[in-house]
Parts: C-alpha cells; sequence; structure tokens
C-alpha cells in the first residue's frame, strides 16, 4: 500500500487517457452551433492602420460577422494589462504603452491582430481573413535592442521616450564600485542571452460560449492559470463579470509559461460570442503561435566580477538590457528584474552586487516568462563569468567554484533573496564524480590525437521557486498574492476528491498530489482523485508556473488535509470513547493507539455525513479548505557537467556526457521529477544549440516555422545522467523546493562553457550552431 | 466536393468533404477521433501521424482524396478493448509522456519504427528514426527507453501469436 506513498516511482493515472487518445485538450471542445474564428493580422512590424475594408469579407460563403478593433473600443473592453508594477531608478513608474485587443490605430508587430473573422468553418474563417482589404502607412522599425535605444531610434510607444519602459536597479551601487577599487582580478563579458520562441506543442485554443438568457460566459482555453485567467478577463477588460464567466482548462498540451499569460484571442473570443450570440473557436496554427505566443528571453548583459588575490570573488556589476517586444505581457516587468537580477548571486557569497536593468520595447512579439523566466538568464551570466574567471585566473572550475560557495544557512544575498538552505558542495561532488572529472584530461587527450577538440563546461545555479510569499511580492509591485487553495472533500463512502488551485499541463499532478494525500492515509492512489482546472469546480488559485506546484500548491493539501484529519480523529475518539490524541492513521484505519479498537475510513466519513452520533456541536460533513501562502521562496539548486566533442571540421557538436546532480528537497515521485529534468535539459540545451527566434531589420520573424526554427529533437540530444542530494526545505510542511524548471536553468551554461573549454575561447554566442562554432574555432585559428 | 470511401479502424466511413480537406480534420472533426492532434502545419511535429494501410504518416499533410480506399489505424484504434498495445504500455511504464499532445504521434511512429527494424533497434537507431516527431516535455530521454522497451515487448507478443 505504502509504496504508492512519498517516494515511490508511482506510474502516472493521467496516462491511460493520452496514450489511448482520449485526452481532451480544448481543440477537442465542440458545441452545437459552433463557429470558427480566424484573426486578420498586420503584415507590417509598425505601421498606421489607414482603413480597413469588410464588406467583401461579410459577403463570403458562410461568414456570421467581420469585427474589428474600432469595434472593441466603441464596446468599452479594456486593454491588455501588465501584472508587475516596476518604478525606475528616479522613482518613476514604469512606461506602458496601450495594448488593444485588436489594433484600432496603429500595429507594433507583424502578427499583431486587427480584425477578427467569424464563420460556418474553419476554412471559410480563414478564407475570408484573407479577403478583409487593410491599407496601411509603414513606420520605422526598431526590431532589437540596439536599434530601439538608439539615438534616432522610431518611437513605439507615446507613453515611453526612447522606447525605454523602465530603468530600474538592485543592490549597493557605491559599496560595488568601491569593491572593484580594490580588486586584484576583474573579469568583464558582454553576454547575449538569445532569444526563444516557446513552443507547447499543443497551439493555444480559445472555444468561448455565450448563454444569454443567464448572461454568462463558459471560456475553455490553453491556461496555466485559469482562475487568473478569469480575474483579469473580468476585472480588466470588461468582457465579463466575474461571477458569470466560468474559465475551464481542461487537458492542457505544454505550457513552459507562455500560457501563463492572457492573450488578445481569448478576450476575442468571448466578446464574439456575444456579439455574434454563438459559440466561437478559435484555434492557434503554428505559425500564429510563433507570431503571437509570447518569446522567452532576449537579454543584451555588460557583467564584471571582481576577485581579492585569493580568488574570493568580492563584487559583482551587471548591467543588463532587455527586450519586452511590442507591448508588455502579463508578468513581463517581473521577469527580468525581481525573477532574474535577484539571482544574480548564484551560488556564491558575495559581498557587493549591483545590478540595472533598462527594459525597452522593439517591434516584435511580446516577450515574457518561459521556463525559469529570469533565473536562466541569471544563472547564465554568473556561469559564464565563473567560467572564464577560472580561464583567465588559471584556477580548475570546479575549484574556483567551490571556494566561493556558499556554506553558511540561511544566507542573505546583497540582492534580496535570503536562501534558506542548501548544500551546493555536496552536489558538485555528485557531479564531478558522476562525469569523472578526474579522468577528463586523458580523454581529451585521446580525442585530440583523433584530431577532434573535447571540452568540459560546468554550470551551479541555484533559482527561486514557490513563487512566492504574497506578502514580498506584493511589497516588490505584484498584483496578485501567490499562495494556493485546496479543498479536500471526503465523500461519504470514503474516496477523496482533492479540489487545487494548481494546474496541471504535463506535470503528473493527478499521480503526485494523490501520492501526497495516499502516504497521509495509508490508502492507494486510485481512492484520490484529483479536480482542477475548473473556476466552477474550484473556488480559486493561482496556477501553475514558477515550480510552484509542489512547495505551494502540495502544501495547501497538506493544510487541508491536516484539518481533515483532525476533525475525523474527533470523530473516531468520539465514537470509540478514547483521547483525540491517542487516534493514529495507519493503512486507511483510524486507530486507538495500544488497543485493538479501529474505525476504518469510509466509516469515519459515513458517519460524518449520517451525523447520527458527532460529538455535541460538531457541522457534519468531512470537507476543509486551506489556502496556503508561502513564508519564503525555494531555493533548488544543482551542479551540472557537460562533455562534448567537436570536429574542427564542420563545427558539429556531439555530446560524449551529461551529468545532472540537483537538490530539490523532498521528491514525491522519482520518476516524474526525473522527467522534469529530462524536459529542461532538452530545453536548456536547445537554446545553446539550436533555438533562436529570428526578426529582420523590417521587423519580419524568420523563424516562423518549425521548418525554421530549430526544435530539438531525438537525434539532437544524449540520454542523461541524473542524481539527485537532498537538503529538505524548512520552509514547507513537505520540504520540497520544486524541479520544473531546473533542467531549463542549468544546462544552457554547462554547454556553452564546455564548447568554450573545447574550441579554447570564448568567443561564441547562442545558438552554438556547427556554423557558429566552425567559425570561432577558425576565426581562433586565423587570430594565432 | 468530393466523395470519399475509406477504412478507419475497423469501420468503413463514407464522407462527402470539400477537396482540400486533410485527413487529420475528417478524423477529429467528422469522425470525433480527436485522439490525433495538430502541432503544426508544415509537417515537422508528427502529433499528426496516422497509420495508412500500415504505413505511418502525417495526417496533417494528406488530403483525404489521398486516403479513399485506404485502410486508416488512429491511435484510437490500436489497443485491443481494455489491453494496451504494447507501445502504449511501455510509454506508461517508462514515463515516456508528460502533457500527453504528442504522445499519439509519437506512439504511431514508433510502432511503424519497431514493425520496420523487426524489433532490431538500439539507441542511436531510435533516435535517429524518431526525427519526424517533437516532444516538448520529456526530453526524449524517456521516450527512447519507451520504444526500446516495446521492441522487446512487441517481438514476445508476435512470438506468442
Amino acid at each position: 500500500m505504502m509504496s504508492e506513498g512519498i517516494g515511490a516511482r508511482v506510474v502516472r493515472k493521467e496516462d491511460k487517457r493520452f496514450i489511448t487518445g482520449k485526452g481532451k485538450y480544448t481543440d477537442d471542445v465542440r458545441l452545437h452551433g459552433m463557429t470558427y474564428a480566424s484573426f486578420v493580422r498586420s503584415p507590417h512590424a509598425h505601421a498606421k492602420i489607414k482603413s480597413i475594408d469588410v464588406e467583401a469579407a461579410k459577403a463570403m460563403p458562410g461568414v456570421v460577422d467581420v469585427l474589428t478593433g474600432q469595434q472593441l473600443v466603441d464596446d468599452k473592453i479594456g486593454n491588455l494589462i501588465c501584472g508587475w508594477m516596476i518604478h525606475s531608478k528616479d522613482g518613476t513608474p514604469m512606461k506602458m504603452g496601450a495594448w488593444p485587443a485588436m489594433a484600432p490605430e496603429t500595429v507594433r508587430f507583424v502578427g499583431n491582430a486587427v480584425a477578427v473573422v467569424i464563420a460556418e468553418t474553419r476554412n471559410q474563417a480563414r478564407d475570408a481573413a484573407e479577403a478583409v482589404e487593410v491599407a496601411y502607412e509603414e513606420l520605422p522599425v526598431a526590431a532589437d535592442i540596439r536599434a530601439a535605444i538608439a539615438p534616432d531610434a522610431p518611437q513605439i510607444h507615446p507613453e515611453a521616450p526612447g522606447n525605454v519602459i523602465y530603468d530600474w536597479t538592485i543592490g549597493d551601487e557605491a559599496a560595488t564600485n568601491e569593491a572593484f577599487k580594490k580588486a586584484a582580478n576583474v573579469v568583464a563579458m558582454d553576454i547575449v542571452n538569445n532569444r526563444l520562441s516557446p513552443n507547447a506543442m499543443e497551439p493555444r485554443a480559445a472555444v468561448a460560449e455565450y448563454d444569454p438568457a443567464e448572461e454568462h460566459f463558459t471560456l475553455y482555453t490553453t491556461s496555466q492559470n485559469p482562475h487568473v485567467a478569469r480575474l483579469v478577463l473580468s476585472a480588466f477588460y470588461n468582457v465579463a463579470q466575474e461571477h458569470k464567466l466560468r474559465v475551464i482548462a481542461p487537458d492542457v498540451g505544454g505550457g513552459f509559461g507562455s500560457k501563463i499569460f492572457i492573450y488578445p484571442e481569448e478576450m476575442v473570443a468571448l466578446w464574439a460570442s456575444k456579439r455574434t450570440g454563438r459559440p466561437v473557436k478559435w484555434t492557434s496554427d503554428r505559425t500564429e503561435a510563433f507570431l503571437t505566443d509570447a518569446h522567452g528571453r532576449d537579454h543584451l548583459t555588460k557583467a564584471e566580477m571582481a576577485f581579492d588575490k585569493d580568488n574570493k570573488i568580492i563584487g559583482l556589476r551587471v548591467k543588463t538590457h532587455a527586450n519586452l517586444g511590442a507591448y508588455m505581457s502579463l508578468f513581463s516587468s517581473s521577469v527580468p528584474t525581481y525573477l532574474y537580477a535577484t539571482l544574480l548571486s548564484g551560488q556564491y557569497n558575495i559581498p557587493n552586487i549591483f545590478a540595472e536593468v533598462v527594459s525597452v520595447y522593439t517591434n516584435t512579439a511580446p516577450v515574457d516568462a518561459y521556463r525559469g523566466a529570469g533565473r536562466p538568464e541569471a544563472s547564465f551570466v554568473m556561469e559564464r563569468l565563473m567560467e572564464t574567471a577560472a580561464r583567465q585566473l588559471k584556477v580548475d572550475p570546479a575549484e574556483l567554484r567551490r571556494k566561493n560557495f556558499i556554506t553558511q544557512f540561511p544566507h542573505q544575498t546583497p540582492v534580496i533573496m535570503a536562501y534558506d538552505t542548501g548544500d551546493f558542495g555536496a552536489s558538485l561532488d555528485a557531479a564531478l564524480k558522476a562525469a569523472d572529472y578526474a579522468g577528463f584530461p586523458a580523454r581529451k587527450a585521446k580525442a585530440k590525437a583523433e584530431g577532434k577538440l573535447r571540452g568540459i563546461g560546468f554550470s551551479c545555479y541555484i533559482e527561486a521557486c514557490g513563487i512566492a510569499p504574497s506578502k514580498a511580492v506584493g511589497s516588490l509591485g505584484a498584483g496578485v498574492g501567490l499562495w494556493e487553495s485546496c479543498e479536500v472533500r471526503v465523500n461519504p463512502v470514503g474516496t477523496i476528491e482533492i479540489l487545487t488551485g494548481s494546474h496541471s499541463h504535463g506535470q503528473g499532478h493527478e499521480t503526485t498530489f494523490a501520492q501526497v494525500v495516499a502516504d497521509r492515509l495509508g490508502i492507494p492512489t486510485s481512492q484520490v482523485s484529483i479536480v482542477h482546472g475548473d473556476t466552477d469546480k474550484v473556488q480559486f488559485g493561482m496556477g501553475t508556473y514558477g515550480s510552484r506546484s509542489g512547495a505551494v500548491g502540495m502544501s495547501a493539501i497538506v493544510k487541508a488535509m491536516e484539518k481533515v484529519e483532525a476533525k475525523a480523529k474527533k470523530i473516531v475518539a468520539h465514537q470509540l470513547e478514547a483521547s483525540e490524541n491517542d487516534i493514529v492513521i495507519e493503512n486507511g484505519e483510524f486507530k486507538v493507539t495500544g488497543t485493538d479498537k479501529k474505525i476504518a475510513l469510509p466509516m469515519v466519513a459515513l458517519a460524518a455525513y449520517t451525523a447520527h452520533n458527532l460529538p455535541d456541536g460538531m457541522e457534519p460533513g468531512l470537507k476543509e479548505t486551506a489556502f496556503y501562502d508561502p513564508t519564503n521562496f525555494t531555493f533548488p539548486a544543482g551542479a551540472y557537467i557537460c562533455e562534448v566533442e567537436i570536429d574542427p571540421g564542420t563545427g558539429k557538436t556531439e555530446f560524449v556526457n551529461f551529468v545532472a546532480a540537483d537538490d530539490f528537497g523532498r521528491l514525491i515521485n522519482p520518476m516524474i521529477v526525473e522527467g522534469q529534468v529530462h524536459g529542461g535539459l532538452a530545453q536548456g540545451i536547445g537554446q545553446a544549440l539550436l533555438e533562436h527566434a529570428v526578426y529582420d531589420k523590417s521587423g519580419q520573424l524568420v523563424t516562423a516555422s518549425f521548418m525554421d526554427y530549430a526544435m530539438p529533437r531525438a537525434d539532437d540530444l544524449p540520454s542523461f545522467k541524473l542524481s539527485h542530494t537532498t537538503t529538505l526545505c524548512p520552509g514547507n510542511p513537505l520540504g520540497i523546493k520544486g524541479c520544473g524548471e531546473a533542467g531549463a536553468i542549468g544546462s544552457t551554461p554547462a554547454v556553452i562553457n564546455a564548447i568554450t573549454d573545447a574550441i579554447g575561447h570564448d568567443r561564441i554566442t547562442m545558438p552554438a550552431s556547427p556554423n557558429e562554432v566552425w567559425h570561432a574555432i577558425h576565426q581562433k585559428q586565423a587570430a594565432e | 466536393m468530393s466523395s470519399v470511401k475509406l477504412t478507419v479502424n475497423g469501420k468503413a466511413v463514407s464522407a462527402d468533404v470539400e477537396d482540400r480537406t486533410l485527413l487529420v480534420h475528417l478524423l477529429r472533426d467528422h469522425l470525433g477521433l480527436t485522439g490525433t492532434h495538430v502541432g503544426c502545419d508544415t509537417s515537422q511535429c508528427g502529433a499528426c501521424i496516422v497509420h495508412i494501410d500500415g504505413r505511418a504518416v502525417k495526417s496533417c499533410t494528406t488530403l483525404v482524396g489521398q486516403a479513399n480506399g485506404a485502410n486508416v489505424t488512429t491511435i484510437e484504434g490500436i489497443s485491443k478493448g481494455d489491453t494496451l498495445h504494447p507501445m502504449q504500455a511501455a510509454f506508461r511504464d517508462n514515463h515516456g509522456l508528460q502533457c500527453g499532445y504528442c504522445t499519439p504521434g509519437m506512439i504511431m511512429s514508433a510502432i511503424d519504427i519497431v514493425h520496420r527494424h523487426q524489433g532490431d533497434l538500439d539507441e542511436a537507431t531510435v533516435r535517429h528514426e524518431l526525427e519526424g516527431n517533437i516532444c516538448r516535455c520529456t526530453g526524449y530521454h524517456n521516450i527512447v527507453k519507451s520504444v526500446l522497451d516495446a521492441a522487446g515487448r512487441m517481438k514476445v507478443a508476435a512470438a506468442a501469436e
């Protein structure tokens, strides 16, 4: 029985429907009388809309209506919001330009919607969208950070002069400058973090239905946080009142951050369903996904690290320009600030840190959180600096890191974070052993003899997960609290439903959440079902991102279970005439310790609902709710080592070995945790070697299909060697730290560090394609 | 409009469809077989793979007319009642899926791979043969394990028959 509890490698309950083709994703929803939406999108990166002629489209077969941005304005539908306020160093609030769901006057990126066709079939909607005539007056374009901050840059939003959204700082500038004056050595680097497309395999979709009799809306959507979607759609966008809107996020085919945000298409589908009186379905095609899903990363950074004569870090100075695209997406402002710069201490004891972040508008798709969100960018800066420093200081990269590791906990960094616990040395030791670091020089020599370049790269990452204490994020500008809720319903027959505000889009909650409950009660997981993703069923929740489902969502389950168990014990104590303090729960039974008296869970549940024999004054029923607000972020950390071999003739990088040693605190289901790491590693390695969202100077997205955007395929990746060391998180009842983003955070620098080690210099930019690596090798040879 | 007749998961199907109708839309919209997914529009991701006359084919770029008269098997048609196909069981047992969206196409592709190699597969071959399928969740590590595991199971099953 307990083999299904915490720590067991239980196969997933949800898999049955997925492997038999019975999953229910948003595009699988079909409603009576359903119509299809197709958006008319701007082909220009920056242009004034002179006119929109919809008459020809309206006359086409099957067309129900054609709606424009001006009609949205006329119906007083609100602009999209950004939910995290950042103030510039001069104290002024961030400069936010308006983002209407469909542009009435100006388009600011290729793919910006200007109108929508509603028709009887998908093809009729697409045909008619082609027939909408839009006259544009093209405007000058700023398609990247450098173009946006140039003195003669085109103005993208009138509200943000010079295209600067905010110029934000953290840390002590004077003390950090002072540390640099005292430094024995300074390592300085320009670091580019390339832009990525998230590419969940399920494209975004929305099905909206309006019921005029009840003035009630239902929205099926590909969301990582349906309650937040409902809140924002009602409180800010004016498409429906919160109690008149049900948001259902059914099976969701991957999110990786891109499905946290509320997008124009969901708003328009709801609004159009009311205007047309018909259910409306919109499903993104892959090119629309590339054009309009929020992208990730895209930083330009100047970073300097100061060392004393003993190679101890005494200061870190960072200036980053972050590209937020043409409009500010829901959480975009927080990503390069509180999710990035606060992690710039890495695993290291750095007494002085100062970071400045300038976020800018460009004529590109909005940029927001993507797997890891800010933390991969921070980890990349820190670990590239450490590797380069080791090379410049001529010390072993592992030993330079070890010398600077934080070893005393709790540890307060100069950039807000209070690390609660960790053992960075243990992770590094585990990784070194698994990678056979001692044997590397011999392997490198052998490769050299065979005409190959071999390199080994390290990455010792830390992240802040479990986002986070509501009071803390509120003080930093967040527009929402970041607690989680859980309702535990013990049914009269003893089966249990867990209603959670967390949302599963591949993470296996139906299994792991059931394991936590099964573990506490000693029952099989089949007796527990997990209910999530529907605002009519679950009262409220904040959804899943930032590896918060374990540390925050499961903690809410524990809190609710504690209440249920306490009440159940009172019932049992009353019925068995024992003290409730003497009741223990084992194998699904409530037992009086030291006796053979016991009552099985179903009978306790039945007693609660029949209410024939309860303690005086006790309410009937066995159902409890908890809202859990964490006391701190959690701090997963680990050490990754990558060994590569490069063919100097082709520049192709082959993996010899990839080792990941992580500390995630307690693991509920190691099989699922490993799966999360595998997926993260693939995304981080994808960034290092393959992936790049490329805009040309005119703002056209050159990589708008899988034929142009290099997604990692099975043949591009190795099998991974994983291991775990454990320090339990002291901040939550289960000791969980979170595992969802680690792989994506830690792997990218490890790969690039390995390549720089192999080629013998640091002048390489991501993605390190064979072409890039070949040129890097041959530039070096030419220079020598 | 054209009239087509085909067999889907053992059942005779006839339909009048626009000439441009793709097989995936016939399966999903007309027949309600929503296990076959659309992940791209360029035959790159493989979420839409079905078997046509026993061969793995991308249904998002196959016109219904091209499948006229053919025998089509989808993810819904590979298990025998409640008994999972060995490939389905191997994906479950090896945690070869996460969000499940690419999974039907992966499974249909993987069955074809095992058939073509008659079960004699190694990791490098599986990785190479999976190049027409994209997964964003698993990093392929457990998918490769699943396919190798299923290759063994399918051999055993074939030997037993």
